[in-house]
């Protein structure tokens, strides 16, 4: 194994990583200049221009970058294993890091149409970490390599949660945010260190062989709990859930976006690896007539407590962003059911329902970004009257409210679909029928909420201190642009989901 | 070629988001007229045989790896549902002439109503069925909550949630039904045997969620304060078309696909229906609200075509198909005259207030109208109520005779109610000086140009009646396209 070809095979993370130091370059160039400009001419205004200006010229070279390392993934072969499983190449990881790169690549696009941003070359160089991070869990089947990839994604996390200094509940979110995670890190690697012990191994495949033996007992029960709670801290999953609603909120928004969407999509692929490779033999059951120890029942009370208290919780929110935490951990909840369900089937599902709650996500939250703009908040009163000052966002918004919803023609109601019917049918006799129960009445209470979202948007009287027109704006321009081709997009999946489904199938093994 | 009805219909709804607004009510009404036409033209063309089978008429892949097809077909049941869907789609966007707030958004929800309906009658896959069944939802609740009156956000909510709460359960029978029998088609489902535990709770919990839409007691209280939030197109598609959605899928999938659970619930749906029958025509004596009344009776109209359904003969099933159909003209007719006639010259829909106002004299063609709406609903001869009841109760004899006998009983109450309704509201004793809310006088003796009904109006009213007098002067035109297509269902034999 020549370092060539590393380098050859890791070449889309390459690319990423040396964009990011690009970028950070540029941003202190460009940076430096701002500061001189404003204690020297003591001009705001212009200082506010130098800004923008950076954001546009690093957003820009950051989204060459991604593209490139997109147009790289796709020259990759098709298969490939280095060092034993610490970097895989198979049509999955291609599918899902092309997945993750667009995703960081709107959330880049995103970036452009936040003003509050001080330092806009360390933030994006931030996002871009993060996503090489995102490339280095889905790209692996091992453990430890697993557990760094975890790591620089939740590192990079953190500090993106804690960026508007201007905000004290940003840094708030940051600190909780990292609190929680580092505790969930520890609580991992503890789990992987007692699989290790047990299997003498890392790698998903030998896991999987060694555990074939075992019977569950209780020191590998430990650790498979363990390995699981840090995975359910990064999708949100209650009762793991605490940080989300304050991240959610506090975050900038791009931030938000991105924790929402790219690095969940990942966690659930490198979630269902371990769980379909690695503890392939300790499925165990949770069908409700025949519940068998092992990881199957653990996920199953995970997605019904998630799907209750999202829903619930939801409820009672005024905060759209809090909101879309909340039913985030719903979201998560339904996820994890096709995980349950646990054979190919099941595992196409929750990652088909997981890339399109992600794009929906994206777009959601880049419409709260231009009303946060231009309202200055982000509670339900901010939404108040929308349709009559930007049709166009309120229509995007509705888009995105229903496919969470579940509500035909979008692409929510499809993955609802393939979600539950491959849950029904994976237990005997309809033994998960319990679940998926749970998970209809969820999404029943959550079309309440939804609907009061919309209700804010298309029926209230907009405010007075609001009544500024959304539409007059040709700045946001590009933003505006990501909104509508992620509904495009969200809507296209609905009426022709076999776009994503196909692929999605063919490549999980 | 019926087929066109749904893509033209969804293509004016694109159509108007794209247009200026001084275009909307010709886009709307055209797309309308075409759908009825096109359903006129199936009606005529189509040879009676071919519509005894649920042929099917487009079959394209889509999504090949589940199983889904883009699949419609079309017998005797679904022709007459596009057709009521049709007859109502155009004289509700007749009766919305003048809706001038918002009015390009008002028409899109229309048309995604209207347009799903189409779809949920004429699709033979169950997937498909499924999406346009939960399509229609959200639109009913924007043109309620932006463009109703009374109560509007809280009629608007309930009736939504009340939708997908059935939605939910049909849900879960929709999914079992396809895990279980591997299959989307509704043809091949229905000759699939699912087992008798399977479709002992499988049956309940579908056609209960189906029976929500259709206003089933205690589940209907979602329409009387729907339909009385609703503005007047709403109410009268609610009323016309989205509450035959229920007991059309009923009678289509639920009963189709597990007629042995059918067999064993049967009496339980006879006796809700019953009471349904029975509660809410007593529940509609006591109201004093014009669009109250017309709901509850709704509700009571809507028990007879359950009954029809649960006594499960050819001819009851074939009266509650035509009952389906009067009932969408007659509730539209009915509707129409409350909701736009009546309350957009008076402001009120109080009966005390209008009894005093002898509306008779000031609006002579809403008089007629509601005379003519008011003797079909109470099932004079000559109407299509009357053919479709007593076609109900004939067939319903041989199963249960003592729930029609209760029947019988119930349709006094409906002939009291109505009676009350229709004298208070038109030929009251006049007082002078009776005001509005807004403080004018309600109708100048003198004739007011603005307040004279429209042109517009009366066409809309005369399409509707001339359809209740057709259907009810000569029912085999619709029973002879009915019967066979009943016949060849499964849960019969």
């Amino acid at each position: 194994m020549s370092y060539l070809e590393l380098l050859k095979l890791a070449s889309p993370e390459t690319i990423v990583v040396i964009t990011a130091l690009a970028v950070l370059a540029i941003g202190l160039g460009t940076g430096r200049v701002k500061s001189t400009a404003t204690v020297s001419t003591s001009k705001p205004a212009q200082s506010t221009n130098d800004t923008s200006t950076a954001t546009g010229i690093c957003s820009a070279v950051a989204a060459l970058g991604l593209s490139i390392a997109i147009g790289t993934v796709l020259m990759l072969p098709r298969n490939a294993t280095l060092f034993g499983g610490m970097l895989v190449i198979t049509p999955l990881t291609s599918l899902f890091k092309i997945i993750c790169i667009s995703l960081a690549f709107f959330t880049v696009l995103l970036t452009t149409s936040e003003k509050a941003l001080r330092h806009p070359g360390e933030y994006l160089a931030l996002v871009l970490f993060a996503t090489v991070g995102l490339m280095l869990l889905v790209g692996s089947e091992e453990l430890l390599m697993i557990f760094i990839g975890l790591e620089l994604l939740g590192l990079s996390l953190y500090v993106m949660t804690a960026f508007d200094k201007t905000d004290v509940r940003s840094a708030e979110a940051g600190l909780k945010y990292f609190l929680f995670g580092s505790m969930s890190s520890a609580f991992t690697l503890f789990g992987i260190s007692l699989i290790y012990g047990m299997s003498g191994t890392t790698s998903l495949a030998a896991i999987s062989e060694k555990l074939a033996t075992v019977s569950v007992q209780a020191l590998l029960a430990v650790g498979i709990v363990m390995t699981l709670i840090g995975f359910a801290f990064k999708i949100a999953a209650a009762p793991f859930h605490l940080w989300a609603p304050d991240a959610y909120q506090g975050a900038p928004v791009p931030s938000a976006a991105f924790i929402a969407s790219a690095s969940k999509v990942a966690s659930f692929v490198v979630l269902g690896k371990i769980v379909l490779v690695g503890f392939a033999r300790v499925h165990g059951g949770a069908a409700w007539h025949a519940m068998v120890a092992g990881w199957s029942p653990v996920l199953a009370a995970l997605a019904a407590l998630s799907i209750l208290v999202g829903n619930l919780v939801a409820l009672a929110q005024s905060n759209v962003r809090r909101l879309l935490a909340y039913s985030a951990v719903a979201h998560a909840g339904y996820t994890l059911i096709g995980l349950v369900a646990g054979d190919r089937d099941g595992f196409s599902a929750a990652l088909f329902y997981a890339t399109i709650y992600a794009i929906t996500l994206v777009g959601a939250f880049g419409v709260v970004a231009m009303v946060r703009r231009e309202t200055g908040g982000d509670d339900f009163a901010n939404f108040c009257g929308l349709a009559s000052r930007s049709p166009l966002l309120a229509g995007c918004m509705s888009i995105f409210m229903l496919s969470l919803a579940g509500i035909p023609p979008l692409a929510g109601f499809f993955g609802k679909f393939y979600l539950f019917s491959v849950a029904l049918r994976a237990g005997a006799n309809q033994g998960l029928l319990w679940l998926v129960a749970i998970a209809l009445l969820g999404s029943f209470i959550s079309l309440y909420y939804y609907l009061i979202v919309l209700k804010t948007i298309f029926v209230d009287e907009p405010s007075l201190a609001t009544a500024r027109h959304l539409d007059g704006l040709s700045s946001d321009l590009l933003p505006r642009t990501v909104v509508v081709v992620l509904a495009a997009s969200v809507l296209l999946l609905g009426l022709a989901p076999e776009i994503l489904a196909a692929p999605i199938v063919a490549a999980v093994p | 070629m019926i087929a066109w009805t749904i893509y033209l219909t969804f293509a004016g709804a694109v159509l108007l988001l794209l247009l200026p607004r001084r275009f909307a009510r010709w886009i709307a009404l055209f797309t309308t007229i075409a759908g009825l036409a096109l359903g006129l033209i199936a009606l005529v063309r189509t040879p009676i045989a071919d519509l005894a089978q649920f042929t099917t008429i487009v079959r394209v892949p889509w999504v090949p790896a589940l199983g889904m097809n883009y699949q419609l077909a079309i017998d005797g049941v679904s022709l007459t549902m596009v057709l009521v869907t049709g007859i109502s789609a155009v004289s509700t966007v007749l009766f919305s002439w003048d809706v001038e707030h918002r009015q390009n958004e008002f028409f899109f929800w229309l048309l995604l109503v209207v347009g799903g309906c189409y779809g949920v009658f004429l699709s033979a896959d169950l997937f498909l069925f499924f999406a346009f069944y939960e399509l229609v939802i959200v639109p009913k609740y924007f043109l309620i909550a932006v463009f109703g009156s009374t109560n509007k956000e809280y009629g608007a909510m309930k009736l939504t949630l009340y939708s997908f709460f059935g939605g939910m359960l049909v849900f879960i029978g929709v999914l079992t039904a396809y895990v279980t029998a591997g299959s989307l088609d509704l043809n091949q489902l229905s000759q699939f045997q699912f087992s008798p535990q399977l479709q002992a709770w499988a049956f309940p919990v579908l056609f209960l969620g189906f029976a929500v839409l259709a206003g089933i007691w205690p589940l209907h209280t979602w329409a009387p304060t729907g339909h009385v939030a609703a503005p007047t197109a709403g109410s009268m598609l609610l009323a016309g078309i989205v509450m035959k959605l229920g007991s059309y899928a009923g009678l289509r999938v639920a009963m189709n696909l597990f007629p042995q659970g059918f067999q064993m619930w049967s009496k339980w749906i006879a006796l809700l229906a019953v009471v349904g029958i029975v509660y809410a025509a007593a529940v509609a004596l006591r109201q004093r609200d014009l669009k109250f009344v017309i709901g509850y009776s709704s509700v009571s109209h809507m028990g007879f075509v359950l009954l029809g359904l649960a006594a499960a003969t050819a001819l009851s099933v074939s009266g509650a198909v035509l009952q389906m159909f009067s009932h969408g003209v007659i509730a539209a007719l009915l509707f129409a005259v409350a909701g736009r006639m009546i309350y957009r010259r008076t402001h009120t829909r109080e009966l005390d207030v209008l009894a005093g106002m002898n509306l008779s004299r000031a609006l002579p063609f809403a008089a007629f109208t509601f005379v003519i709406a008011a003797a079909a609903s109470m099932g004079i001869p000559g109407f299509s109520g009357f053919a479709a009841e007593i076609t109900i109760l004939i067939g319903a004899w041989r199963t249960y005779p003592l729930a029609v006998w209760i029947t019988g009983v119930g349709m006094v109450l409906v002939a009291a109610f109505t009676l009350r309704a229709l004298k208070q509201s038109f030929f009251g004793e006049p007082e002078p000086g009776v005001t509005l809310q807004e403080g004018q006088i309600a109708l100048d003796p003198d004739w007011n140009e603005r307040q004279s009904i429209t042109v517009a109006e009366k066409c809309g009213a005369c399409l509707l009646m001339f359809a209740t007098l057709a259907v009810g002067l000569y029912p085999k035109l619709l029973l002879d396209r009915i019967m066979p297509a009943v016949e060849g269902m499964r849960f019969l034999k």
